[in-house]
């Protein structure tokens, strides 16, 4: 007889993200499933409005990486107006993600992820939590506190807000960076790369206590996508797409965003509302989209450059390829990606406030519509996002279409609960330990609140034991 | 005495205001002697709890878990607080609602968007049906304050917090949620 396992937020109360495990007649994981529960529609909703809106209103998609968005979507607008940005407004928006790199890294570490690796996967539930970080490690604590909000003062400081900013538009930047607030930025920088460098210090020196984490956490072989620069240096903001296999072999070179449809296509689902990119030239018409599983975000984006075009994060990144042994395949790593991410961002940003051309007063091209139709792309803290517009003449959107980070990560997501599931539970007895398992290989990912899953921190679970009749025969729930 | 129990829940939104209320960076350890955060997205493993003081709810009412959440949060919560523009006028969550009938934007979205395999998603017991119109949460639960903003910043949501949790509930609404 099969069963149905399905890991639950409680009541479905957080209800954004669940997951099902099904178990074969002899209690074994034969299949394992995520399942993202929220719907808000931004593809259909943006048709009709118009372009110079789409930055403000698209950040309103998530707001953990709302410049993502505004920096796609600003792109897509540059390109609609056919202009050439001002090179000041380039090297601002660069800062502005590199701030967001900051932050949105360091609340995946240091608010949602420290607590397991530094409490433990195994550390009682109710403590293993920011807060439960706060009483146990305030001093670590507090740091990555100031980090995060280091990051998030680099947003406010060129586009207006910490959280959904005004000053990222079509053309630019709405209005240009003061030396005095560069200074400020300037000052709170070298205890931001001290406490960076400290948390990469205490994360390898953890590494050796996960060795099970690392070889089961999605550890499997798959091509990793992310923006590089032609000189294949690490790349967030322009670039072209840059493809490689499980073995660090490069499968694709030079394909503009814009042409993201040549490789990449969406399968839908029953059970999410979370589509599934794929990696089009590896699944034949009715292959499993399985076959062209990729993935985004810091761990891609390591394997995919060949230096992170700045010295202390170069030596990091060979230590990172050392402990990996070359192309890093295993989710577990991402964690430690985000790290050396953090680490390169605070270096690269030094160089741009360090350039005196960062606070010229010339940051927004003016024009009209000239193109009807542009994508535009920029690397979200969790892996390549695509905004691709469709306008009238009066630059009113008539398509819209947005292939969100997270999404593309759906199908590994997926491959790494199945081998988490696989390699901790054993017959139909679950262990209480494993659920928390499950969403660690979740969390690796840092799948993004409101983008896609919608699972900030722990997902509250209940596992059912469900009979092949849908009849409840356990229920285990972790609180 | 015991300190109130605090908590914060998140339905249709974009995380947003759960963002804003980080950007209270170091104050979050003034929080922490100030109030027991006993349920939160970022905090907690439980099942909303019995006997909460004060709950902030981001988000609208989108779809029937988010309806669930709302009601067994006001049934469990003394004060709550619709929490940032989409809570308080479905804001951004409700710009679907004049597109009509959900169905037909996701027949759009899940069966015309994907390459292949287009299909409605409907598991049942896994994704929520969506609701008609996405609502603000005064209509769905009755709500005891507003907090403007999208969102608020972290400074007018410690303002209003730290109100709250001292009892000084009339001045909220006229001095210390002001926008802007
Ligand atoms: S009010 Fe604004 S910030 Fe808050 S959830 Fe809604 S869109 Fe996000």
């Amino acid at each position: 007889m099969s069963e149905v396992v399905v890991i639950d937020p409680v009541t479905r109360i957080e209800g954004h993200a669940k997951i099902t495990l099904a178990l074969d007649g002899d209690g074994r994981v034969a299949d394992a499933r995520f399942h993202v529960t929220e719907f808000r529609g931004f593809e259909e909703f943006c048709r009709g409005r118009p372009v110079w809106e789409m930055p403000s209103l698209t950040a309103r998609t998530c707001g953990i990486c709302p410049v993502s968005h505004l920096l796609a979507s600003a792109k897509t607008g540059d390109a609609i107006m056919g202009v050439t940005i001002p090179p000041a407004a380039v090297k601002l928006r660069r800062l502005v993600n590199l701030g967001q790199i900051i932050q949105s890294h360091s609340l995946s570490f240091f608010h949602l992820s420290a607590p397991d690796l530094l409490l433990g996967m195994d550390a009682d539930p109710t403590a293993r939590n920011i807060f439960g970080l706060m009483a146990a490690e305030p001093e670590l604590a507090r740091r990555g506190i100031r980090l995060r909000s280091f990051g998030q003062s680099v947003i406010e400081a060129i586009a207006g807000r910490k959280v959904h900013s005004p000053g990222i538009v079509p053309g630019g930047i709405a209005s240009p960076l003061s030396e005095e607030t560069r200074d400020g930025l300037r000052a709170r920088l070298p205890e931001a790369q001290a406490t960076i460098t400290d948390a990469l210090t205490l994360f390898t020196g953890l590494l050796d206590r996960f060795h099970r984490e690392v070889r089961a956490f999605g550890s499997f072989p798959s091509l990793h996508m992310g923006l590089a620069n032609p000189a294949g240096t690490w790349e967030h903001y322009d670039g072209h797409l840059r493809v490689v296999d499980a073995g660090g072999a490069v499968v694709v070179e030079g394909i503009a965003p814009a042409d993201y449809r040549t490789i990449i296509g969406e399968a839908g689902r029953h059970d999410s509302y979370l589509k599934s990119p794929y990696f089009k030239p590896l699944v034949d018409d009715g292959d499993d989209p399985d076959a062209g599983a990729y993935r985004v975000g810091p761990l891609a984006r390591l394997n995919v450059c060949t230096t992170m075009g700045v010295p202390t994060a170069d030596d990091a990144l060979a230590e990172f390829r050392e402990r990996a042994g070359g192309t890093a395949n295993s989710s577990f790593f991402y964690h430690y990606a985000r790290l050396i991410e953090i680490l390169a961002a605070t270096e690269h940003l030094a160089a741009l406030l360090d350039d005196p051309s960062i606070t010229d007063s010339r940051v927004r091209a003016h024009a009209g519509i000239n193109h009807v139709h542009a994508v535009g792309a920029s690397e979200a803290p969790r892996g390549t996002l695509f905004h691709e517009y469709t306008v009238d003449d009066h630059g009113i959107l008539t398509d819209v279409n947005m292939i969100i980070a997270t999404g593309q990560n759906n199908l590994a997501m997926n491959a790494t609960i199945l081998q988490i599931a696989r390699e901790w539970i054993d017959g139909p007895t679950i262990p209480e330990g494993v659920l928390n398992r499950v969403e660690a290989g979740i969390r690796a990912f840092d799948p993004c609140l409101s983008c896609s899953t919608h699972a900030l921190g722990r997902l509250p679970m209940v596992v059912e034991l469900v009979d092949a009749a849908g009849a409840t025969i356990d229920q285990f729930r972790r609180d | 005495m015991n300190k109130p129990r605090f908590a914060t829940v998140w339905l249709g939104g974009c995380s947003g205001c759960h963002m804003s209320f980080l950007d209270m960076d170091e104050w979050l350890f003034e929080l922490a002697e100030l109030v027991d955060v006993v349920h939160s997205p970022i905090v907690d493993v439980k099942e909303f709890p019995d006997g909460v003081d004060i709950t902030l709810v981001e988000g609208a009412v989108a779809n029937e878990d988010n309806v669930e959440v709302a009601r067994i949060v006001r049934s469990r919560s003394r004060i709550v607080v619709a929490f940032g523009d989409c809570a308080v006028s479905t804001n951004v969550t409700g710009m679907r609602n004049p597109l009509g009938d959900p169905q037909s934007i996701l027949e759009r979205v899940y069966i015309q968007g994907p390459d292949r395999d287009g299909v409605i998603p409907a598991a049942e017991g896994i994704v929520p049906p969506l609701l008609p119109e996405v609502l603000p949460l005064h209509k769905v639960v009755p709500v005891d304050y507003y907090m403007p903003g999208c969102p608020p910043t972290a400074a007018e949501i410690r303002r209003a917090v730290e109100t709250l949790i001292a009892g000084r509930l009339g001045h909220i609404v006229t001095e210390d949620l002001r926008r802007g």
